[in-house]
This record gives structure tokens, C-alpha cells and sequence, in this order.
């Protein structure tokens, strides 16, 4: 096998050359947001680590140590600065944090995890590339969200901060409250381009006048 | 559409679920020393049950975890939700010993002891009456 020389840049180091999961709908999203009644965006390339611990173990309270606590049961999202710990399973968990925390960027969030882990029992494992992100803000994004979502919403029984592993257009999707009129969705690399386009066409009558 | 109550989130909807068919099949101790048709019972015969049914559930979609459910198979009606490695309880909330799971300590990915929880069906009128086993559902959880 010919070896092939090391690119000047390459597609770790320089965002540019990455193509996100919904980098196609980047143009669409921006024609179909509806300025101050429901903007959707991409974020993409956030580091996301999963992890699976006990939270009791000796191990689990040494990754708590490092990322600000490891949050105690379903909906529940701890973390400390820019990293966030969403509540996955008993023993599972997400680390959602900015794009710079990545290995191959320098940061040093998942090296000191994995050594946080240490011989002790479960796993530090680079998910950066298994989701993407989108963010939904806006007075109408619960009324988006409500087309295709089945659980309860509304704010008085979802308050911001609350995170939870569900379905939304029939997909399996991660839904992070982050404010009260601002949600996240981490959908698979592979549905981001279903879902981007089920969240286009649902928001798409709020660009038209209201009817009275 | 069933409205499931898995220990570790609270009601939600039944696609998110995946069903895990007939609880409390014992793996056999010695497979080698079964006979072929022995196996075969083991691996593809099950009751068809009319009436309460103790079935594995899988929220595959939410927590990912595994946990036990009686279920009447003409009403649908959920009469306990109870976790995996744990005793089926019987209608009046007395627990009959297990017959028998891979594992007959509880599962300790599953929050709670071993009581079984029915919140968020509508079976409390036969519930069993010493839960202590509450789920941990957030707001938000349940609708
Ligand atoms: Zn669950």
C-alpha cells in the first residue's frame, strides 16, 4: 500500500475541512427560521464523551471530581463550567462540552477523564462523532417540539436544565431544555438530516401570519 | 398505545419500548446435559397466558434499562412493574418465589429495592399495597 504524506492540515485540526451531519440544511435552516418565533441552528462538532460508571464506585467519584458531579437520576444535568453531564441511564452518562475540550484540538477534558476511570470498572469513550446538535429557540419551539414529541412539555412539568433520552419524529433523540425558550437536540449522525428537515417543515407555519 | 412506567423514568410512551417476551425462563444449569428437545423448550416454548403475563420490557429508547412487568393479556392492563431478578408478585401483592432467572439478585443498575411499583398505570384498586419502591422520575418525565 502506497503511504500517502501527512496533510498540512488535517481534518481534525482544521474545522473547515469537517462536514457536520446536517451540513447540507445549513442554507435551509437559515431560510426556515423565523426570526423571534423559532430560529433553528446546527452546532456542530461538540465533544461528547460518553461514559458509563457506577456513581458510587471509587471510579465514579473520581470522574465526579473531574466534571463537577455525575447527575443522580432521569432528567437530571450536573457539570461544572463548560462541560455538561446529561443523565443517560443508572450507569450511564453523557458529557456534552465546546468543541475546543477535544483531544485533537488540545483540550484536555477526555484524557483527564479517562485517567480519572483509571483500572476501575467502565468506560471513557470519544462520542464526539456519534451525535450532532441542534439548537430550537424561540416563544414557538415547545409548539414545534409538540408535533412529534410525546411527553409533557409544557413548562410547569419540564422546567429548563432538564434533560431526557426520548423520541421526537418517530426518531430516537436526546432533548436538553437549556432555557426557557431554547432546547437542544442530539439526534444520530445518521437521522440529523431526517430530523432537521421534520423540524423544518413543522416550523414552517409559524413564518406564516397567524390565523385568527 | 400503552403508557409504560419504567422504574427509572417515569410513564412513557410504548414505542420507546422494546418487549423482551416471557420473565422468569431459567437459563438451564447444565445446557449439555439436555436433551434436543429439552433445549428446544427451553429456547422457543412459552406460555400463552390469558390473563396476568410476567413479561421483560426494555426502555430502549430512554434509560436503556431492562425491568419485569405483569400484564393482563386481554385488558392490557398493567399490574406491576417490578425489576429484573426479583419474585413475580401476584395479583393481592404477596410475592411467590422465583422460579427462576439468570440472576436472582437484583439488578444493580435498577434504582430501588425490590418491591414492585404500578404508578402511572391504573391498576392501583390491585395494587400491591407495601410498595416502597418509588420511582425517581424528574419532572418532565411523566405525562
Ligand atoms: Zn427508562
Amino acid at each position: 500500500m502506497a503511504e500517502t504524506a501527512a496533510p498540512a492540515t488535517s481534518y481534525e485540526k482544521n474545522l473547515s475541512l469537517r462536514i457536520s451531519p446536517a451540513a447540507q440544511l445549513r442554507a435551509a435552516f437559515e431560510t426556515g427560521s423565523v426570526r423571534d418565533v423559532v430560529e433553528l441552528s446546527e452546532k456542530a462538532f461538540l465533544t461528547m464523551v460518553g461514559l458509563r460508571v457506577n456513581r458510587d464506585s471509587d471510579a465514579g467519584q473520581r470522574i465526579a471530581a473531574v466534571i463537577g458531579g455525575l447527575p443522580a437520576g432521569c432528567g437530571s444535568v450536573s457539570g461544572s463550567g463548560d462541560a455538561s453531564v446529561l443523565w443517560l441511564g443508572p450507569e450511564e452518562f453523557l458529557v456534552i462540552a465546546p468543541t475546543e475540550a477535544h483531544e485533537s484540538l488540545g483540550g484536555g477534558l477526555i484524557p483527564s477523564l479517562r485517567e480519572a476511570l483509571g483500572d476501575g470498572g467502565g468506560q471513557v469513550v470519544d462520542l464526539s462523532a456519534n451525535r450532532t446538535t441542534f439548537e430550537l429557540t424561540g416563544p414557538r419551539s415547545r409548539a414545534v417540539l409538540e408535533k412529534g414529541c410525546a411527553l409533557d412539555l409544557h413548562p410547569r412539568a419540564l422546567k429548563a436544565g432538564t434533560a431526557l433520552s426520548t423520541e421526537i419524529g418517530n426518531i430516537p433523540v436526546v432533548l436538553w431544555k437549556t432555557g426557557e425558550e431554547t432546547f437542544r437536540l442530539f439526534p444520530r449522525a445518521s437521522f440529523a438530516d431526517f430530523l432537521g428537515r421534520w423540524l423544518l417543515d413543522a416550523m414552517r407555519e409559524y413564518a406564516s401570519p397567524e390565523v385568527p | 398505545m400503552l403508557l409504560i412506567s419504567c422504574p427509572n423514568c417515569g410513564s412513557r410512551d410504548e414505542t420507546e419500548f422494546h418487549y423482551g417476551g416471557q420473565a422468569h425462563v431459567p437459563y438451564p444449569e447444565n445446557p449439555n446435559e439436555l436433551s434436543d428437545r429439552q433445549w428446544a423448550e427451553f429456547l422457543f416454548y412459552r406460555d400463552n397466558t390469558k390473563g396476568a403475563f410476567a413479561e421483560r420490557w426494555l426502555h430502549s429508547t430512554g434509560c436503556r434499562q431492562w425491568f419485569n412487568m405483569l400484564r393482563d393479556t386481554v385488558t392490557y392492563e398493567i399490574q406491576a412493574v417490578y425489576p429484573m431478578g426479583t419474585p413475580r408478585p401476584d395479583a393481592a401483592g404477596r410475592v411467590t418465589p422465583d422460579t427462576g432467572t439468570a440472576s436472582t439478585a437484583a439488578d444493580s443498575t435498577t434504582t430501588g429495592n425490590a418491591s414492585p411499583d404500578i404508578s402511572g398505570t391504573n391498576a392501583s384498586a390491585t395494587a400491591p399495597s407495601t410498595s416502597s419502591f418509588s420511582t425517581t422520575a424528574p419532572e418532565g418525565a411523566t405525562k
